[in-house]
């Protein structure tokens, strides 16, 4: 690692002052992804400001529209415990392993947006709203693609607001090796109709399958995908573990056995 | 630099350390609580884990500072106070759970962070776990029977051999 | 009624005390007053041709001592290859120079340019992007077949192609074996991939490196399974160094399967910047750097043909192998897909006719070695794989193809020029398909179906062979080196025993096992006896670990200098007690005279042995202390039937693995609980190498699964509760344990018993689907049942 300061306010509006004082700082969240990459050498940030002391981003709770609203600092152990979201519970409770959840954040993964990260699709899938210290950005405008989101430098994921479904599930396939998602699909069915994000399996991140949200709408069960095509291979990940076709495919199988297990 | 201080295995320490200094090296090198050993540079093997605050966490994968003003637990800090093996150092000895030994603290730590959660896993849970710790010498049989039999639970029949 | 010491006990591993209390010594635990910091710069592309090195930059970065290039080992050896293979026409393999550091050429992704040597490891780092490398990548060698097309880039521009040997054996039996095939009523053929691995013991590599000039001694710390064999190869080729100038230490060593037998260029570079520099050196592996620095293994691409005659009997055999060597010869390379391949290709069965041809191809690739099995996993993959497939296509049940053509009289002599002096493969078969409940198969299958699943079941048999001996045929197949053990037995006065053993022990628990076995001799308790291992300062010249030989040979060696020391004793006792020596009796730790009451305790004699007053110095000498060396007859061959059962998700096509049973013989057992967590250990590599562990190159030689991220290691949850079994013993007849060893066996049986259960869930249901290429995972399984 080259080396740099960590800094940890305790406030927010701290935070967003010792971003925007350096000419080269990032924000830490509970650093899964990012020390293994400062590690390699492949960022080299002047200043890190951890999110983890700031008590106003640790926490779940309730909003008068009922949404569930999480802390940016909310590590996916809190998450996995909460259950008022059982699909997103479920979803946090499977990403990397007990001790990457005690310390990885929820706003440190969506900042990341890796493609094949597990919340990006609960996030989509849900048709969150992910608050940061200067805006509110709807799921659907925030990912842009691998590793890119609509934030912009120095903004700081302070809060993610779900809504929450009649019924939502998480099926994950995994990578074998990094046991990140190989496919992922969140499936949420709301009163006003069904959204089903996808991880893992697009060279452009996470994305929503539009075909099964219909079918789904129409008729919310497995034999609604069953009858799909599956999606299409182009511009889906070929690599060591899957060809497109492969995950294609999983997309539908997993779709359905996310469907299946709603509740 | 920047001094932390925390608490290690019961005891006050203080260190002055970079940004970049991971709690694993502060550990390994600064205080020579070399127990805490480092199997990889992604965060999967676990063979570094510690508690801090209670918690199993990856001690490659926080820095130092970020520990500062916490409780940390390291393997040394494991044994009963009168230097014996504690039930679950005493059960991975009893039940050969280790064979090279250097995954091994690391999953003690991992499973006593287990047993306080969920005192009477089931084998399936006992191996979901783990998954964050990586065993290239057991296959892990030894180190689920070890784990079940900590719990105070008959380890399943067929581990019986 | 189990044991509560000596041999056949389980006693509990003394060694666990320090590794669960976190007072392990590894090699990365020792640093040395004043130690600097060595930061290995490696070649990121296959192949290139070094054009210059511009280190003055980087001399000037703070903190940095030295950066050391190829120029400044002028003089100095290469790593040298500890076995010479010969070709089918008599010639000798090729055999390229291995640089310590590249010179002129860097041939593997990871081939290391320069080293940095610095004050702290950030500094090195640092200054290592100083350093300006400028290299004209060339076209990179990665096809074995392709390798030996006339035209192809050379690895080695001195060499006349990329082949290192065609080897042939045996070569008298070829046109025998052509002619059995051509007529045979059917004739199987199978062309497979034995997926090349990461041997991935937990503990990355470490050297520390310290020279002394006051003595011109050196010591080097590092993560060997045999430090003897370190300090012979780096101090006579390489360096330069007598052994007595030379202290090589392999303290705790975690997990070696393989990948710490061979001296590597990190130990040597250490131990001559030591020297140059003046201070410590020490070099600490990353994870990442072990897959492109540690040897890797497997990698054979074979065809195999089976002949049989219309009841299924075997007729002939015939496989022709191409094994990937990688960019250089590792310490062993050479001789894993020959001698420890070719030879087991008789497997359990009576096979009149064999033929194997070996084509060693260099490639840019990390150089390829011995990996838990070493050549003993290739041979029974392909021979078990195409013995199953053989009785699909003949309609006869594998079980009992297999046992038509078991090997049923004992000593016998192979084609492939190996004798197995004892073995019961209907006893082992027998045991496994009671363990697994085979019969019980056809109603779990039927519940599987009903819940959308295939099932399948794959046996496999398998013979090993370990401890490869004796020195004097090994010599004549071209080792470089003995292949003895030692130890030597010093008795303090007052009873207690070191034993110190050119064994190591790296996860194996010799520290307790051995003590079993001299505690048994003697009759004293096993806290008598400590076991002293992995440092060359301490122990007789050894060969190490590695090849399951601890026991068999090592053990034997210590067998060996306990009896000189209970021979002596035996004097000893009979003066004290003033009797003849053929009247002595030794028993629980107590000498007596046969037919008196009279006795002497272990510890009076030893005592006496020190304290020689009453003693008869006039015949022997005083002190209890003897050193032997075991060189054996014959290899040990451990044997035994596996089986696996899985569960096949036609949706995804994953393979759960849920059952696997393992019915061994390892011949007598020194310490039941060890043998099955060695047993535990090579099953779980063997079901990640069937299932999920594959190292892969993009053809431009990157290596793609270069990390934990995608090189998949088995994790608890892929792996079931094993049953596994040792009750079948055919004692080995030329060693005094009657011990065969246990190390590799899980991960040789396992590989084709789990491919052969995944055959059979897909035939029944249905796919025609004869072979996958490992590793079986979903993608794979899904493409077969879908192509």
């Amino acid at each position: 690692m080259y080396d740099f300061d960590i800094e940890r306010p305790s406030r927010i509006a701290d935070a967003v002052k010792l971003m925007s004082d350096s000419t080269d700082a990032q924000p830490l969240g509970g650093g899964q992804t990012l020390i293994p990459t400062l590690k390699q050498r492949l960022a080299s940030p002047e200043r890190l400001v951890s999110m983890a002391g700031i008590d106003e981003m640790v926490g779940i709770c309730k909003d008068d529209a009922g949404r569930l609203c999480i802390g940016g600092a909310t590590t996916h152990a809190a998450v996995a415990a909460d259950g008022s979201y059982p699909g997103l519970s479920g979803l946090a409770a499977r990403i990397g392993d007990p001790a990457v959840r005690n310390r990885g954040t929820i706003g440190g993964s969506l900042a990341n947006n890796d493609p094949a990260a597990c919340y990006p699709a609960a996030a989509l899938g849900s048709g969150a709203t992910i608050v940061t210290n200067k805006r509110e950005i709807a799921a659907d405008d925030y990912f842009r693609g691998m590793f890119d989101t609509a934030l912009e430098e120095g903004e700081i994921i302070t809060e993610v607001k779900f809504p929450i479904p009649e019924v939502s599930h998480y099926a994950k396939f995994v990578q074998p090796a990094s046991r990140f998602a190989l496919v992922g699909v969140f499936v949420a069915k709301f009163a006003d109709g069904v959204r089903v994000a996808v991880t893992g399996a697009s060279e452009s991140g996470v994305h929503r399958w539009s075909a099964a949200e219909e079918a789904l709408s129409r008729s919310f069960s497995a034999g609604s995908i069953g009858s799909l095509e599956a999606p299409s291979a182009d511009g889906l990940i070929t690599d060591l573990h899957g060809t497109g076709a492969y995950r294609a495919h999983l997309v539908k199988v997993m779709t359905g056995r996310a469907v299946a297990a709603a509740s | 630099m920047t001094k932390v201080t925390m608490t290690v295995n019961g005891k006050t320490v203080s260190k002055e350390v970079e940004g970049r200094t991971l709690l694993s090296a502060m550990l390994r090198e600064q205080l020579n609580l070399t127990g805490t050993h480092i199997g990889c540079d992604t965060s999967q093997c676990g063979a570094c884990v510690v508690h801090v605050n209670g918690e199993a966490v990856k001690s490659c994968t926080m820095f130092a500072a970020e520990a500062d003003g916490a409780e940390v637990k390291t393997i040394e800090g494991m044994a009963n106070a009168d230097g014996s093996l504690s039930t679950i150092q005493a059960a991975f000895q009893e039940h050969h759970g280790l064979q090279c030994g250097f995954c091994t603290p690391g999953m003690v730590m991992s499973a006593a962070a287990l047993l306080k959660d969920n005192p009477k896993p089931s084998e399936a849970e006992v191996r979901e776990y783990l998954e964050g710790n990586l065993c290239r010498c057991t296959g892990y049989h030894n180190i689920v029977k070890a784990i079940m039999a900590a719990s105070g639970q008959d380890v399943p029949a067929v581990a019986a051999e | 009624m189990p044991k509560d010491g000596g041999i056949g006990a389980s006693s509990k591993r003394r060694e666990d005390l320090r590794f669960l209390t976190g007072k392990g010594k590894y090699t990365d635990d020792i640093n040395l007053r004043d130690q600097t910091y060595a930061y290995f710069i490696r070649s990121d592309v296959a192949h290139g041709t070094i054009n210059s090195i511009d280190i003055s930059a980087a001399m000037k970065m703070p903190g940095v001592e030295r950066v050391f290039t190829a120029s400044d080992f002028e003089g100095v050896g290469g790593v040298p290859c500890g076995w010479q293979v010969t070709d089918r026409h008599g010639q000798p393999m090729q055999e390229p120079k291995h640089p310590v550091l590249a010179e002129g050429k860097v041939r593997h992704v990871g081939d290391p340019i320069a080293v940095v040597v610095a004050d702290s490891l950030a500094e090195a780092r640092d200054a290592a992007e100083q350093v300006e490398i400028d290299i004209t990548e060339l076209p990179a060698v990665l096809n074995m077949k392709d390798a030996l097309n006339d035209g192809a880039t050379k690895v080695h521009d001195d060499l006349t192609s990329n082949l290192c040997y065609d080897w042939g054996f045996v070569e008298e039996n070829r046109d025998a074996v052509d002619a059995a095939i051509k007529g045979a009523h059917h004739v199987t053929t199978l062309e497979l991939k034995n997926n090349r691995l990461v041997a991935n013991p937990m503990e990355p590599r470490v050297a520390v490196a310290d020279f002394d000039s006051s003595t011109d001694e050196y010591t080097l710390y590092t993560t060997s399974q045999n430090p003897h064999v370190i300090r012979l190869l780096m101090g006579a080729f390489v360096l330069g160094i007598p052994e007595h100038k030379l202290r090589v230490v392999a303290p705790d060593v975690g997990g070696g399967f393989g990948a710490k037998i061979y001296h590597y260029a990190e130990e040597a570079f250490c131990t001559f910047a030591a020297k140059q520099i003046g201070r410590p050196v020490k070099w600490t592996s990353s994870r990442s750097e072990a897959f492109m620095s540690d040897a890797h293994g497997r990698d054979h691409v074979t065809k195999i043909e089976l002949a049989l005659d219309k009841d299924g009997k075997f007729l002939a055999l015939r496989t022709d192998t191409h094994a990937n060597m990688g960019a250089y010869l590792s310490t062993f390379a050479p001789s894993i897909p020959t001698w420890l391949h070719g030879t087991l290709m008789a497997g359990n069965y009576t096979t009149p006719l064999i033929y194997v041809n070996v084509k060693a191809v260099f490639t840019n690739t990390v150089p390829v070695d011995a990996y838990r099995g070493a050549g003993r996993p290739e041979a029974t993959f392909q021979l078990e794989r195409v013995v199953d497939k053989a009785a699909r296509e003949m309609g006869i049940d594998p079980v009992e193809l297999r046992r038509k053509n078991f090997i049923t009289e004992f000593p016998y002599a192979t084609p492939v020029a190996v004798e197995y002096d004892t073995g019961d493969y209907h006893a082992t078969m027998d045991k496994l398909l009671e363990l697994s409940d085979h019969a019980g198969f056809e109603a779990r299958a039927a519940t599987s179906k009903a819940n959308g699943k295939l099932r399948g079941f794959g046996i496999a048999h398998y013979i090993e062979a370990c401890g490869i001996a004796p020195s004097n045929l090994v010599g004549q197949l071209g080792a470089r080196a003995g292949l003895y053990e030692s130890a030597t037995v010093r008795v303090n006065a007052t009873g207690s025993i070191s034993v110190m053993t050119g064994s190591h022990s790296h996860g194996q628990g010799h520290e307790t096992s051995f003590a079993q076995v001299v505690a048994e001799m003697i009759g004293i308790d096993e806290s008598q006896i400590d076991i002293v291992h992995g440092d060359t300062a301490k122990t007789p010249m050894g060969m190490g670990t590695y090849g399951s030989r601890s026991i068999a040979v090592g053990g034997s060696a210590m067998v060996r200098a306990t009896e000189k020391i209970i021979n002596k004793a035996r004097k000893i006792a009979a003066h004290l007690m003033e009797a003849s020596e053929a009247d002595i009796e030794l028993k629980d730790g107590q000498f007596t005279v046969a037919g008196t009451d009279k006795s002497v305790a272990w510890g009076d004699v030893t005592l006496a042995a020190y304290v020689p007053h009453n003693y008869p110095l006039e015949d022997i000498e005083p002190g209890l202390e003897e050193t032997a060396f075991y060189d054996p007859a014959n290899f040990t061959y451990p044997s035994g039937a596996y089986g696996c059962e899985v569960e096949v998700d036609p949706e995804t096509g994953k393979v759960t693995v849920l059952g696997f049973t393992a019915a061994d013989d390892f011949g007598n057992i020194i310490n039941p609980m060890i043998v099955e967590g060695q047993v535990h250990g090579g099953l779980a590599q063997g079901i990640g190498q069937a299932m999920i562990e594959n190292c892969a190159y993009d053809d431009d030689g990157q290596l793609l699964s270069g990390s934990y991220m995608d090189y998949a290691m088995p994790r608890a949850d892929d792996l079931p509760m094993f049953t596994v079994d040792h009750s079948s013993v055919t004692p080995c007849t030329h060693n005094p344990l009657g011990v065969k060893g246990c190390g590799e066996a899980g991960a040789i049986g396992s590989p084709p018993a789990l491919v052969n259960a995944v055959v059979d869930a897909l035939q029944r249901a249905g796919h025609d689907v004869t072979h996958i290429d490992m590793p079986l995972s979903p993608d794979r399984v899904w493409a077969a049942m879908n192509s």
